[in-house]
Parts: C-alpha cells; structure tokens; sequence
C-alpha cells in the first residue's frame, strides 16, 4: 500500500484504537502513536524533493461508483511540507497538554487524531468531494476542543467557530457541485487537463462566481478581514493545544486551498480579483497589528497578530508571481512554527499565573530567565529579525508584492513595522520591570517542547535551500500552466 | 372486464406478501393479546410483533423478485416500492425495540400497541406499493389511523391527548384534501390508476385548468403528510406530546411513504404539468427548510426541536423532489432511508433519556450526559452529526447527493440557500452537544441501564450511519436502478 495513504488512514486507526483502550493508557498511546506518525510522515521526504513539480505517493481507486468520487491523494513540494507540519505538531500538541489538560484525558488525546485525520487529509486530497469531506471532517474535533476544554467562554466560541466555517464552506459545496456537472469530475488533475484542452471552459462570469464561492469559505478560514470575527474568541477561549493547531495548521487548510484550488482552477478570476483581495490582505494586515496594540490579554494579542501576518501569506498568493507564491508557502510554515511556538509559551505562562492579562505579568525576566529568552527568540521570530524563519517568509512576500505594485508592498511593510512595536511591547510589559515574586523557570519537558521549534526557527532562517526549492518548483508549475501565464501577469 | 383476470393470481399475492404478513400478523396478535387476559406484562406480543416485522422484511425481497402490477394494477411491486417497504419496515422494527421497555416502564404495557404499529406499517407498505389513487387512500388511511391511536397511547397523559387529538383533525381534513382531489381526477379522466391518469392527460381530452386544481388539491393533502410548510403547523405539537418511541415513529416511518406516494403520483400522472408546480415545489421546499430550522433554533424541549428538525428535513427531500428528476427520486430515497436512521437513533436516545413520564426531555436535562454515560452520548452524537450533515456520515451524502440533483437541474438558489440553511440547522444540534460533552452534570443520580432494545437500535442506526456515510453505493446504487418509474 501506498505510505502516503498509509499515513493518512493511520491518525484514523489511532483515534479508533483510543477509544477503545483503557483511559489511563490513551495519553501514553496517542504521544507515542502520533510521533510514529511523525516518523511516517518524514519517509516521503526522499521521493518528493526529488521530483516535487508533479504529485508524487499518489493513489488514485474509485471509491464512490455514482456520482463518480475517487480516492485520489497525492503531495507535492508545496503539499509535503504542510502534511509533515500537521503530523509534526499533533505529537507536540499532546505533549504540551500533558500538565494543563486533566480532566478527560481520554477524549482529548483522540479528538487530536481525528484532528490530524482531517488536517493530513486537505493538504493530500486531489478529488474535490474528498477534499470537502476532510475540510468538515477537521471542524468536528475542533469544536470539541474548544468547547469541552476551553475558557469560561468557550460554548459562545467553538458554536461560533464551527457555525461560521460551515456557513462559509456551503457555497463551497454548491460550487464543486457546479464544476462536476460542467466537467463530469471531482477530480482536481482530470479537471485540469480538461480546461487545458478546452473540453471545460467558464465563462468570465461563471469563473468569478466559482471563484468567489469558493474564496468565502477559505477566507473564514484563514481568516481574511473582515471574516475574522471568530478568530479572537475562538484563539482567546481554546487551551492552548488547541489554540496552538488552529494557528499553526488549520489556518494553512485556508491559505493553502486558496493555491491549490482559486489560483489553479480560475487564474482569469484570481487576476481580476487580486486588487481587492490584496486590499483586503494588507487591511488585514495593519488593521490586525493596531488591535494587537492595544489588547490587554495576550492570547488575543497573538491571536490578532495571527490575523497581520497571514494577511501577507494572502498578500504573496495574489501577487501572482514566483517569489510571491514561494514566499507565501514558506511563510506558511514560518508563521505555523514561530505563531505556535509563541502561543505555547504563553500556554506556559497561564499556566504559572493563572491569568492571561498582560497586566497582570511582568519582570518575570529576573525569576525566569530561560523562559524569558525563549519567549524572545520567538518574539523576534515573529517581528521577522533576519536570520530568524519570517523573515525569508515576509521578505519573498513583500519582494513579490513589490514586482505586482510597489503601493502594495508599501503599506504591507507598515506591519512588519508595527508587528515590532505591540511584540517588543508586549514583551517589555511581561519580562522587564519590577518583578513580582517567584516564578518557577522553563521545566526540562517544557523545554524539550519549545526546542525543536527554536531549532526550526534558526533552520528557516539560515538554511532555507533545505525547504525552498521543493516549493518553487510546484509553484512553478502552477504559474506556468498555459492558463495561468495568460491570467496572472499583473499589470504594473 | 373478463372475470378470469378478476381473481387474482398466486404470483399476485407474491407482490402482496409483506402486507399480507403483517396483516395476518396483527390479527393472531389481536387475538393472543385477548387469549393472554389481564396477565400484566406484555412484552411477549412486542417480541412476536418484532417477528411478524422480520417476516415481512424478508418477504420484501420475494415481492421484489415477482415484479409487475397485481390485483389489476391496484398494487405494483417493483424496487421502489421494496425500498419503501424496506424503510419503513426498519422504522417499524425500531419502534417495536424501543417500545417494549418503554411501555412497561409507562405501565402501559398492552398488546394493542404492537399490532397498531403492524397494522400503520401495513398501510405504509400499501402506500409504497399502490398504483392507484384509490389505493394511495386506503393505504393513507390504514397507516394514519392507527397512528392517530398510538400518538394518544398513553390516555392518561394530557399532552398525548392533545397530540392525537390534532393529529387526528388535521390528518383527516388533510386526507379529505387528497381526497377531493382524487374524485376532481376521477371526474376529469374517469380513471384511477396512475398510469391511466398520465395516458388520459397525455391524450389531452380533459381541461386543464379542473387538472391543475385536482393535482393541487392532492398536493395539499400530500404536504400535509410530509409536514411541509405552511401546512407543517401539526407536527410540533404532536411529536411532542406523542410518546417518544411514537415521535420517532411518526417522524420517519409514514413521512417516507407519504413521499414514496408523492414522488409516484407527481412523477407518474401528472409528470406532463411538471412546469406548472416546479415553482410551487421550489417555494414549499424553501419555505419548509426555513420555518423548520429557524423555528427549531428557539426550542428548548428536544423532541419540539426534533419536531422541527424534521420538519427541515421534509425541506431537503422536498428540493430533490422539486427536480423532478430521476437523480433526485434516487436522492430522496437514499436521503429518506438516511433520516430514517439517524432521525430514529435520536428519539431512541431521546426515549432513553426522557425518564418516567418523559419528564426529562429539556436541553438542561442532556448536560453532562458524556460523562454519566459516554457510550450512549457517542452514539446519540453520531445521530446529531448525521442530522447536522458533516461528513463520513450518511446525513452529510444524503445532503450532497440531493443538492447535486438540484444543480444537475439548474436550481442554483434553492441550493444555496438549502445549503446555508443545513449552517443554521448546525446551530441547534450543536446545542444538544454542548449540552452533553461541555456541561457539567446537573445531578449526580446514578444513570438507568439502557434497555437492550433500545441499545440495539442505537447501535444499528450509528453503524447504518457511518456505513452509508463510506460506502454510500449500498443503498444509493439500489435507489439509482429503480428510481425509473414505469410510465
């Protein structure tokens, strides 16, 4: 069998395999089951850097006879990273749970393989019904999370959540829908080939229709302004394993289908719609850096500076071009690691102060140093210090941005500006002035948590050909295809 | 007529071999249940009522296996009517499961209550398998009239009652609608039989416009019995008031023959006026989507919300119906026996949980239930999921096969805005979660055990759920070979 779907039925069999074991082994079983996952995941590393323009692990079987849905996985250089980010932070997530997380374990630790089921599956599917199905089958576990292990709010945000993702993927559905009674398939290659040889064509209105169809439920999910309104309740109210994937991966489910399926399926309407969605990106992105400013609690703050920085991935997207792309894939993972690390470490610091007002911190550089150059070293990850991972990231993104109109590189620059200004406050407000008592330092499995992620910070921003050449060469592909070359010169 | 062709054949009863069991099964129970005299517990004739069911669902397939028109044309077996027949036997054969333990625990044990719900499921049966305007009555009537006493088993209790009472008004004057509606047809083509209707209408002898008002009037009646809007306002009232097992009953059992009916007579005769009531269908659909799932939102009595929820659910079939389609006939078959599971699964849960005299039926009663008893949390869950449509289940495929029909037939709006109302519907089943998985207990009392049949019911519809939710071509491949009408 193929290990691609080897790795992506397995997160299934571990949550069924959850269930079934005693509660008291289910902690233990899900860390170990997931880190094997993990390991599963790094073997298809070989294969796809070595040719990563096409789809490499593919398994294509029927699986529904009528209409015709098939069981059609596959990853490129884009896709492979994001598969392995998914099963790298799932065990992560279970790790850092372990000590906050002690009533109903059980459920807790499964729901993170249903979790990883649905997010291993988007990033894989190339059949548009399948697609679909992991992208609901995501919200399921998710909105337990929130709801069942969250804040004193947390009913109000996972209904929230979960009501306004699926509100915005229905006209998604009725869009897939549309493509299969134009092209007779859900399948995404077989689709495209069929548009390249002329056999599927929409009309302009037709495409920006689709298009925007499906833009709606990708934004809810990134979020893109002004569809953000769940994000600060549902970050804010999430613990922190959960905070922490909706950050560092589920917000990618958005910001990758916008590559996968707007920008490959209906290049005439990404082109036509750039100037607004690109607009939209860098209100984002400041609008979500002056909230970060002013926020008093430190989830929300993150949460907003979450907002900022995946405006620039959208701001990439749509600048049409080669850095553009390359810089929003790799700031997908820059902003997955550098995020989710930040987010962890504030997890750490709830957990000592049993609060999350920023007010309600501060010197703790004094009792806690380690914990206070950690939190640095990802603070300065997310401003975008170069040698640091974001900075590749923003700097392809807004190099990207410049070649499409230098305005809209202009304006986007004014929050990597600001991101400085609420991060270095924020963490002058928390580490330095008067200390206020003890505050125990980072513990060793604290450490062991946030270390691969500084070891990935410090990887991203140095060595980046580890990482980049296997993205540009699937970028690569997209941009070139007859399509696209017509669609996405964006005028000057 | 020739008098030889009058009496029916062998291979005529063959066709009629459900019905006929599960006649002949309420009888002997009628009368065992007078032999066994006061004796107090009853529970025997539940278990002999569950063998009569099982005997009519093997004879399904033996019907199946003679096609053709039977009794002159009055009965036709053919795979829709088995599918139907299939259905609601399944829905007749929970309700037997959950009823035993529920009856006793209500001190209502008596056998009438077994051979009531053989005698609606033989109606059923009928209705899924006539041919006939004046068989579509009789079946009507045999499966609405033992209804009308089960909604009202329980004398005592005034909310059952008043439930039969409304049930019983508005299901008559409903029938009467179907009624009037049939002798306009009979007046205008003086013919029955639904094939004959569509050869008379074809032929185009007869006014239009007295067709038009015939075919309406029997549209009316028919809504009334799917609970579509504005003819829905019964349903709440009487699936609340009914007791549980009956709720779910009623729910799933007659709404999919009266729809069996509805998509034969529409599709069959009077397919030629397909234009003339598409835009009414596409109103009714839409209307019934909004009220059921708008209303259900408010709702803090689970079997009121899953009265409207059903009502909903009425909405979805509706728009597969509205493409008058083979596509959608095949859609609303697999969605029919779809809702059939999940919808039943939740009022077995629901018949579980409700307590002595279903006096915890309320949102507040659910808090906490993950915790007291997670297996049966997980399996209500698995029915809620598949009522709110996410995917893996058979809800969700229902869902996406139902609008795929109404793209294919170009009702681009009915299904977005069909599909934005299953976002709203997501609203109140997540209550019903947030309830169980995210509250604490209210009280600490120690949970009942779970009765076996209603375990078993609980555990046959999530597995039926999750199993059409992977493998949707068990039932949706059976639904597309015999969703052609003989016309």
């Amino acid at each position: 069998m193929n290990l691609l779907a080897i790795l992506l039925l397995l997160p299934l069999l571990g949550f069924a395999l959850a269930l079934l074991l005693p509660a008291a082994l289910t902690r233990r079983f899900v860390l170990g089951f997931s880190l094997l996952i993990f390991a599963v995941s790094l073997l298809l590393i070989g294969t796809t850097t070595q040719s990563p323009a096409g789809m490499t692990w593919v398994t294509d079987t029927a699986w529904i006879d009528t209409p015709a849905i098939r069981f059609h996985i596959g990853v490129d250089g884009a896709s492979l990273w994001l598969v392995i980010l998914s099963a790298f932070l799932i065990p992560l997530a279970a790790f850092i749970s372990q000590r906050t997380i002690v009533h109903r374990q059980k459920e807790f630790y499964a729901y993170l393989l249903l979790l990883e089921f649905g997010l291993i599956g988007v990033f894989c599917s190339l059949d548009l019904f399948l697609y679909y199905v992991f992208w609901e089958v995501v919200l399921v576990p998710m909105y337990f999370l929130i709801g069942i292990w969250g804040g004193e709010r947390r009913i109000y945000a996972a209904t929230k959540f979960f009501v306004y993702t699926m509100a915005g993927s229905m006209l998604m559905l009725v869009a897939i829908l549309y493509i299969y009674t134009k092209a007779g398939t859900f399948d995404l290659p077989a689709i495209l080939l069929h548009m390249e040889a002329g056999k599927v064509a929409f009309t302009q209105a037709e495409e920006l229709a689709l298009f925007l169809a499906f833009f709606l439920a990708f934004a809810v999910k990134v979020p893109i302004f002004p569809l953000h309104t769940w994000l600060p309740d549902a970050y804010a109210e999430a613990p922190t394993a959960a905070t922490f994937l909706m950050a560092a991966v589920m917000s990618k489910m958005g910001t990758y289908s916008l590559l996968r399926f707007n920008l490959t399926l209906f290049p005439r309407a990404s082109h036509d719609c750039a100037p607004w969605i690109v607009t939209l990106a860098v209100i984002g992105i400041v609008y979500g850096a002056l909230v970060a400013l002013v926020q008093p609690n430190m989830k929300r703050l993150v949460a907003y500076s979450s907002i900022s920085h995946l405006g620039f991935v959208v701001l990439g997207l749509f600048s049409g071009n080669q850095f553009g792309l390359d810089g929003a894939v790799y700031q997908m993972l820059c902003h997955a690691i550098s995020t989710g690390a930040l987010f962890i470490l504030i997890g750490y610091l709830q957990e000592r102060q049993q609060s999350l007002a920023i007010a309600d911190f501060g010197g703790l550089a004094t009792p806690a140093p380690h914990l206070a150059t950690v939190f640095l070293i990802a603070t300065l990850a997310s401003i975008g210090l170069p040698l640091l991972n974001n900075f590749v990231g923003e700097f392809l993104i807004l190099q990207g941005a410049a070649q499409a109109n230098i305005w809209w590189a202009a304006f986007a620059a004014l929050g990597v500006v600001l991101s400085a200004c609420y991060m270095l406050w924020f963490y002058q407000r928390t580490f330095f002035g008067e200390s206020r008592g003890a505050t125990p330092d980072l513990r060793p499995a604290e450490w062991l948590a946030v270390t691969p992620l500084l070891v990935l910070m410090l990887w991203m921003g140095i060595f980046t050909q580890t990482w980049l050449p296997g993205i540009s060469a699937s970028n690569k592909v997209l941009l070139e295809r007859p399509a696209s070359k017509i669609a996405l010169q964006v005028a000057k | 007529m020739n008098p030889a062709a009058f009496y029916p054949s062998a291979t005529d009863y063959l066709r009629f071999l459900p019905e006929l069991i599960l006649t002949i099964g309420g009888v002997l129970l009628l009368v065992l249940e007078a032999l066994t005299g006061d004796h107090k517990d009853k529970t025997a004739l539940g278990y002999a009522a569950v063998a009569v069911v099982l005997g009519a669902m093997f004879a399904v397939p033996v019907a199946l296996a003679n096609p053709g028109a039977s009794f002159n044309g009055m009965i036709v077996s053919d795979g829709f009517a088995a599918f139907f027949r299939m259905v609601t036997l399944l829905v007749g054969l929970f309700t037997l499961l959950c009823s035993t333990s529920y009856l006793s625990r209500e001190k209502a044990n008596s056998g009438e209550f077994y051979l009531l719900v053989l005698f609606s499921l033989a109606g059923q049966g009928i209705m899924a398998a006539s041919n006939e305007l004046i068989m579509v009555f009789l079946g009507l009537e045999i499966a609405s009239i033992s209804s009308y006493v089960l909604a009202g088993f329980l004398r005592d209790d005034k909310r059952g009652s008043e439930s039969a009472l409304k049930y019983f008004l508005l299901g008559s004057f409903a029938t009467a609608f179907l009624l009037y509606g049939v002798s306009w047809i009979y007046g205008v083509t003086g013919v029955t039989n639904l094939t004959a209707i569509r050869a008379a209408l074809a032929a185009g002898t007869s006014a239009p416009s007295m067709v038009v008002a015939a075919a309406a009037l029997m549209l009316i009646g028919l809504a009334f019995k799917v609970s579509a809007a504005p003819f829905q306002v019964w349903a709440p009232d009487v699936y609340q008031g009914a007791p549980a097992p009956v709720s779910g009953f009623l729910s799933a059992g007659p709404k999919a023959a009266a729809f069996a009916v509805f998509l034969r007579i529409f599709q069959t005769s009077f397919d030629s006026l397909a234009p003339r009531y598409e835009p009414v269908l596409w109103i009714l659909a839409l209307g019934t989507m909004f009220i059921g799932n708008f209303s259900a939102l408010w709702q803090s009595n689970v079997k009121r919300m899953l009265a409207y929820s059903s009502i909903a659910h009425a909405g979805y079939v509706l728009v597969a119906v509205t493409t008058n389609s083979n596509v959608g006939t095949a859609a609303a078959m697999f969605y029919l026996a779809a809702y059939a599971l999940m919808n039943y699964g939740a009022f077995a849960a629901i018949t579980h949980l409700a307590g002595r005299g279903e006096a915890h039926v309320t949102i507040d009663d659910l808090k906490g239930l993950a915790a007291k008893q997670p297996v049966l949390a997980g399996l209500f869950t698995v029915c809620l999921l598949s009522l709110t449509g996410v995917p893996l289940t058979a809800g969700f495929f229902g869902k996406f096969y139902i609008f795929k029909a109404a793209i294919d037939n170009h009702l681009y709006w009915l299904s977005a805005l069909g599909l934005l109302n299953s976002a709203i519907a997501a609203y109140y089943y997540l209550r019903l979660l947030a309830a169980m998985y995210m509250h604490e207990p209210q009280t600490t009392d120690h949970p009942e055990p779970i009765p076996g049949g209603i375990q078993l019911t609980l555990w046959v519809s999530a597995a039926g759920i999750l199993a059409l939710g992977v493998f949707p071509g068990l039932v949706l491949d059976y639904a597309n070979r015999f969703a052609t009408f003989v016309k």
